[in-house]
């Protein structure tokens, strides 16, 4: 599904090396995590594959079911089913949060050249979907993210998972700012979105949230490349033993 | 104090060009309006209220030419259940207006006032704008109070089951128009007032809003989408005691608009909220210049004005809010913002706060910014296309002051034509 072949990326504005040769596959039907210790360059992976300025990609490719991400626009990357869950979802005050996520659904829809929801298709389906995640009518009519807690505002990007159908979900440190209630919550949500379509990557610090969220295969990534790829006890051996023994162990 | 040379020259100039209309028992009135003008004289760039406007082509004693806009979209409120009133390059249209009868309001020309005996507006005439001039001048009112070809007396002394709708339309390239209205509204009344239409090459409008205890009145008007028109409006309200004034002007497109409101809170808990949207994008100047005094007790007042600038255009705010010895618990806000969508474009401002009171809440707030690059990411990662988001997010940006809409049907219509603009602009 989401294949990363060695992968360099530098900021725009500064001489800095982020990711140094990173490579990674993500089969559809699957969850990969990756962990990894502050500033191994997790969060501009994500916004790497996502479309964010501010990156320049110096090396390396990215593809999505065989389609080069790494020149398309946001929108157009969107449109092919890359999903990015925010660890900082963006508050957008004067946006209704309905409105925002029909002109996505539709958007989306339009440039895969299939056909627009009707307001009444559209309402049906984001009420089911909305009730599964615990969120309530009112949360759907105010403003994007504007007054929601850490919480919500987390529900509120599942939601908009569920209602894109992405084929490539990758959830930014999902678990930060989150209760162990909300935290199951969050990963109910994502649980009923599993399917042999879809793959996700799941980046994390800490090994809770896979507790959650099973993964099937977990990397870590250090000094912009994974460094160790194995299965969920690797995520146990980091909550145990930290990343400072992983790191001595394979440098 | 005698007035510069330069100043004097372009004001007897400007008088010289126009007549004034037959006055009958508005004739003082109006000479005492051409004696106001003659002592202020004609504003000048070196005006401080005129520092950021230039008022040359506004005062000129000739008119520039201006194309006649075809709008390829039928004009605002033309779907509503409404009183129209029709005023073509200034001038009423009995033909092509509805008519004047409805219940709870009585509407007359100006021209008929005198003939009528309709007494308050004869003492309502001038009044509002001769009190306006202090602090502060506003010699293209007086002009306008002295050689109003025309306009309309409305009459408020129920609830009128729909708006009265004034309608202006541009169909002379050269035209120059002068109208002022004169309204009324008794204790207990309430009435929407809806403007719009492109009215005259040149265009001097002048609104008298007299508003007794616990009146109300919904002011919203639609300037556009002419590019070329050159306007001078004022607003002057007078409220008395726990009346509502609220007002909320759209202006679209205009290479000069100049929109004066002052208003007036007389009566205890009185309520007044002006607010505007403007969208222009090149040769594009709009100014707000706003004065709220609170003279009495418990007073709300909010201003609230929103601007989206592109290619050039440039935007001007000057709002005040002055309050008086002895209006306490006075409730004043006051915030001007600008978005500008490119380098090129400009958002001039200066609010003023002047508080002679000890209990009292004022805020003010004025700000100038681009679009929100996370919350532009946010929507493209979600699959929105950049200009549609980038529309999204101008609409969001404008909230505020639409907001300040309360009828639900009009602020669809004003949200309508917002977008009309942006999409036109992809």
């Amino acid at each position: 599904m989401l294949e990363i072949k060695n992968l360099h990326v530098k900021l725009e504005d500064e001489d800095k090396q982020i990711l140094n040769g990173l490579d990674l596959t993500v089969e559809a039907g699957k969850v990969h995590a990756i962990m990894g210790p502050n500033g191994s360059g997790k969060s501009t992976l994500s916004y790497v594959l996502s479309g964010r300025d501010g990156y320049e990609v110096t090396d390396g490719s990215a593809t999505l079911a065989g389609e080069d991400l790494l020149d398309l626009d946001p929108e157009e990357r969107a449109a092919l089913g890359v999903f990015l869950a925010f660890q900082y979802p963006v508050e957008i005050p004067g946006v209704g949060n309905m409105t925002f996520l029909r002109t996505a659904v539709n958007s989306q829809r339009k440039a895969r050249g299939e056909e627009e929801l009707s307001a009444a298709e559209f309402l049906k389906t984001i009420r089911a979907k909305a009730k599964e995640l615990k969120i309530d009518a009112d949360m759907l009519k105010r403003p994007v993210n504007v007054g929601f807690s850490g919480g919500e505002k987390k529900r509120n990007e599942i939601l908009q998972m569920a209602m894109l159908e992405p084929k490539m979900c990758i959830l930014d440190e999902t678990d930060s700012g989150l209760d162990v209630d909300a935290m199951k919550l969050v990963a109910e949500g994502v649980n009923a979105l599993r399917d042999e379509g879809r793959g996700f990557l799941v980046i994390t610090h800490y090994q809770r949230l896979l507790d959650h969220i099973k993964p099937d295969v977990v990397h870590i990534l250090a000094g912009g490349k994974i460094v160790k790829t194995g299965g969920p006890e690797l995520a146990m051996e980091v909550e145990n033993n930290g990343y400072a023994g992983i790191l001595a162990e394979v440098s | 104090m005698e007035l510069a040379d330069v100043k004097q020259t372009a004001t007897e100039a400007r008088l010289a060009a126009l007549s004034l209309p037959e006055g009958g028992c508005l004739a003082a009135a109006r000479q005492a309006a051409v004696s106001r003008v003659q002592t202020m004289g004609l504003p000048g760039r070196r005006d401080e209220y005129w520092k950021y406007t230039r008022p040359e082509s506004l005062t000129a004693a000739e008119v520039t030419k201006a194309a006649v806009f075809t709008a390829d979209e039928a004009p605002m409120f033309d779907e509503f259940d409404r009183l129209k009133i029709v005023f073509v390059d200034g001038v009423y249209n009995a033909e092509a207006s509805d008519d004047l009868s409805l219940e709870g309001v009585q509407i007359d020309r100006i021209a008929d006032i005198c003939s009528q005996d309709i007494h308050w507006a004869k003492d309502l005439y001038g009044v509002l704008e001769a009190r306006g001039q202090s602090p502060v001048a506003r010699p293209l009112a007086a002009l306008n109070t002295a050689f109003a070809q025309d306009g309309i007396a409305i009459h408020v002394t129920g609830k009128p089951s729909k708006p009265i709708n004034l309608v202006y339309v541009h169909s002379d390239e050269a035209s120059d128009a002068i109208l002022h209205h004169v309204i009324r509204v008794e204790a207990g009344a309430e009435a929407t007032i809806l403007e719009n239409g492109p009215a005259a090459s040149r265009f001097n409008k002048c609104m008298e809003i007299d508003i007794a205890d616990t009146g109300k009145l919904h002011l919203v008007r639609a300037q556009g989408r002419d590019h070329e028109r050159r306007a001078a409006t004022h607003l002057f309200a007078r409220l008395g005691t726990e009346s509502v004034f609220k007002s909320f002007t759209l202006t679209v497109n205009g290479i000069l608009t100049r929109n004066e409101a002052v208003v007036e809170l007389l009566g205890d808990d009185a309520i007044a909220h002006i607010a505007g949207a403007c969208v222009g994008d090149g040769e594009f100047h709009h100014d707000d210049t706003v004065f709220i005094t609170h003279d009495a007790v418990n007073c709300e007042s909010r201003q609230v004005f929103k601007k989206v600038l592109r290619n050039g255009a440039t935007g001007v705010f000057q709002g005040k809010i002055l309050v008086k010895e002895g209006a306490q618990k006075t409730d004043g806000y006051q915030i001007s913002q600008s978005l500008l969508l490119d380098d090129d474009s400009q958002f001039l401002a200066k609010p003023e706060l002047e508080i002679y009171a000890d209990d009292v809440i004022c805020s003010h707030g004025s700000t100038t910014g681009a679009i929100d690059e996370e919350a532009l990411f946010y929507l493209r990662s979600r699959g929105v296309p950049v200009a549609e988001a980038t529309d999204l997010l101008t609409l969001a940006f404008l909230a505020e002051a639409v907001e300040e809409i309360e009828d639900g049907e009009i602020t669809a219509a004003i949200v309508a034509r917002l977008e009309g603009w942006l999409s036109r602009r992809r």
